[in-house]
């Protein structure tokens, strides 16, 4: 094996593809062999790193040096120097801001720090994104040489279906989807309901907005997909794995099929896996533009070929899901949760996270943040110290506003709550959701009833038609929003709104339509008083609603007076 | 004349495609995936030939062809573009962005340019939320857009 001084480590995640990554990789492999540099140097190109603003990104190992927003251009003076000199192109070093303690962080002075040292990492503990950034997500053998499949190999020669079950009970995983239900209990249903084929599903159809951590899952590190639906199909009983996969995924559905094949070339897929009786192959199915379908009956709806939409509930896809044989299904970083609590036991997982929500959680950190990206922690940690530890706090010196946790469906926390834990059970209490992960920060130049506009049109764009109260109340949320941001609603569409939410939460027939008055039953909560100043005085505090009268204070702040 | 050059579709061709899969438990979305790849979108004609050839009703296939966004049954400009305006984009500057393409195209959004090279389409979500404000033409994905670049953007398909 060739041993090589230092690795370069290219960023190709999805939205540092979006950056020319791929012109900084290839005139790095050229700049390191025009130089003669290709027998000690390897560049490698890896999944999401995490700091998507900041890319492309380059790590140097084994220093661990960050180099931020590299253009081609930049590639020859960063080979020259850090790789033949030694000494760190100081232009493109990431430099974090470090503010003083509870300050804004604009004015803090900046610092060096290399990748095991940034505030942006040191934080995070990273059990699905162990090798997100690391490895090179088309290598079967980077993933292996990590420990990878060794789980897989652990349970098939070593435990019994039911075993593997108890152990994820044990470990207390829920579901990473949205509605945290405990994954080994899931399975347990699906391993002892009657039936000789039994599936297991991946849901990757992530439609959330705000959400892309299972996009960057699936780029950066597929096996752990394919391992941990292996071990979900020991579990079950099932030989048959779909993955339905958003068809805007193109590099997901490209990285997953390759990694699919690799694994069957090496016999970690297809029959008699580790020479055992156990078969198991997976087939990836792609979405065709519908919210809907991430909701799991309306996927089972399109994967069976029709239009997606929900089912009524029971039966409970664990006794009779797609093709009406029982299912477990399960989202993504779910699945790659698991081959980490296998390997190294239910006891370990729980040392991470709560007693009732135990273990990290991926967040996506989007909107008025200074790293937005990807980042994985215990589960428990304060909103807080996502913002402004490892989110490096609200830029451009504006103050926060507010966070909405879970996606569009979710609810949105003031700077009151900022010391919420962030787990299920906890964000439930303050009228919000863990969700998906996502997390959307807002300085306060935003204005609360037109960003509710933009969340119930969403529904309304998004609600499948089948049922009433979905179908029709988005239309009039969003209605009564729209109104409102015109000058035009009254006290009186505020009681109407209170009891149409109640209606659509208690008869829609699936979370969509039951999660669609959430955002705004949540800013109706915490900005009540925004919300009269649009209705009563016809005005808008942050000059936002065009129409509205705006006092002339807002309008220097936002930057959008004459 | 030139609709219905249009509407002339290559049947043995969507006839393999259907033959390929139709020993597939639900086929129906990956054949008119590919067919929509063959013919540009999914006329009438074609959806009658996957309904007969996988034995459905052309109503089903109808109702499943009208459902999903990425599918269209009218004919589509030479290249679509996607325009995010989910609440991730929204407080990242999308609005001017949006009021920049249409001022560049010229076309409300749901139609194409007269020219027949732009089909303008407003979407929830294209999960790159990280470089908001995104927009896709055809299949790539443009991240972190202002309204100067996003022109730029667009004339490299003029």
């Amino acid at each position: 094996m060739r041993l090589f001084r230092a690795h370069v480590l290219v960023c190709a995640g999805t939205n540092c593809s979006l950056k020319s990554n791929k012109a900084v990789q290839d005139r790095l492999v050229r700049e390191v062999e025009r130089r003669g540099l290709a027998d000690e140097i390897k560049v490698v190109e890896t999944g999401c790193f995490g700091l998507c603003e900041q890319g492309p990104t380059v790590v140097v190992y084994p220093e661990g040096v960050l180099y931020c927003r590299v253009t081609p251009d930049d590639v020859p003076e960063l080979v020259e120097e850090h790789l033949l000199k030694g000494r760190r192109l100081d232009r493109l070093l990431y430099r974090e801001e470090v503010p003083a303690a509870g300050a804004a962080v604009s004015a803090g002075p900046k610092a060096f720090q290399t990748v095991p040292e940034m505030n942006f990492f040191r934080g995070q503990v990273r059990i699905v994104l162990r090798n997100c950034g690391i490895i090179d997500p088309e290598s079967i053998e980077e993933y292996i040489a990590n420990g990878g499949y060794e789980a897989l190999g652990k349970a098939i020669t070593a435990m019994t279906p039911a075993a593997v079950v108890e152990e994820v009970k044990a470990s207390g995983l829920r579901g990473r989807g949205g509605a945290g239900f405990p994954a080994g209990l899931k399975w347990e249903f699906a391993a002892k309901a009657k039936g000789d084929t039994k599936y297991i599903v991946c849901n990757a159809d992530e439609g959330e907005p705000g959400t892309f951590k299972d996009r960057l899952i699936l780029e950066g590190d597929p096996h752990a997909i394919i391992e941990g639906m292996a071990l979900a199909a020991y579990a079950i009983g099932a030989t048959q794995g779909y993955v339905y996969i958003r068809g805007e995924y193109g590099l997901s559905i490209d990285r997953l099929q390759k990694a699919i094949n690799r694994a069957k070339e090496m016999k970690l897929l297809g029959r008699g896996i580790f020479g055992s009786k156990f078969d198991f192959d997976i087939e990836i199915r792609t979405g065709a533009g519908a919210y809907i379908c991430g909701e799991e009956t309306a996927l089972f709806e399109s994967l069976e070929g029709g239009r997606g939409e929900p089912r009524l509930k029971p039966p409970y896809p664990t006794d009779s899901g797609l093709f009406g044989k029982p299912t477990a299904i399960n989202n993504v970083e779910t699945l790659a949760s698991v081959a980490q609590i296998i390997a190294n036991g239910a006891k370990w997982y729980r040392g991470f996270g709560t007693e009732r929500s135990p273990g990290t959680k991926v967040f996506t950190l989007t909107g008025d943040i200074v790293n937005e990206g990807l980042i994985e922690v215990p589960m428990g940690i304060t909103l807080r110290e996502i913002i402004f530890g490892i989110g490096g706090g609200v830029p451009n010196g504006r103050s926060f506003k507010m966070a909405q946790s879970g996606g569009t469906s979710g609810g949105c926390l003031p700077a009151a709550l900022l010391d919420v834990p962030m787990d299920y059970d906890e964000l439930a209490k303050a009228g919000a959701a863990l969700g998906s992960g996502a997390l959307l920060i807002m300085d306060d130049t935003h204005c609360i009833v037109d960003i509710a506009r933009v969340f119930a049109r969403f529904f309304m764009h998004e609600s499948c038609g089948k049922c009433v109260p979905c179908r029709e109340g988005t239309f009039r949320l969003h209605e009564f929003v729209e109104n409102a941001t015109k000058g035009k609603a009254t006290p009186q569409d505020l009681q109407t709104v209170h009891a149409l939410a109640r209606t659509m939460a208690l008869a829609s027939l699936c979370p969509l339509g039951q999660a669609a008055p959430v955002p705004l039953l949540s800013t109706l909560q915490y900005f009540r008083d925004e919300y009269d100043q649009h209705i009563n005085e016809k005005r808008c505090p942050t000059g936002t609603c065009r129409g509205l009268a705006t006092p002339a204070k807002a309008l220097s702040a936002a930057g959008k007076g004459a | 004349m030139a609709k219905q050059e249009k509407q002339a579709i290559d049947v043995d061709r969507v006839d393999k495609i259907v033959a390929r899969h139709a020993s597939r438990e639900g086929a129906l979305l990956p054949v008119l995936k590919e067919v929509q790849d063959l013919v540009g979108y999914l006329p009438e004609e074609a959806l009658k030939r996957v309904a007969l050839g996988l034995g459905l009703s052309l109503s089903r296939v109808y109702g499943v062809a009208t459902f999903y966004s990425l599918f269209y049954t009218t004919p589509k400009g030479k290249y679509v573009v996607r325009v995010c305006e989910s609440a991730p984009c929204h407080v990242q500057g999308a609005p001017e962005v949006i009021a920049a393409i249409e001022r560049e195209l010229g076309v409300p959004f749901g139609e194409t340019t007269p020219d027949g090279r732009f089909t303008l389409e407003m979407v929830s979500c294209l999960g790159v939320c990280g470089v908001a404000p995104a927009v896709m033409v055809e299949d790539r994905v443009y991240g972190n857009l202002t309204p100067e670049t996003v022109i730029a953007v667009l004339q490299e398909y003029r």
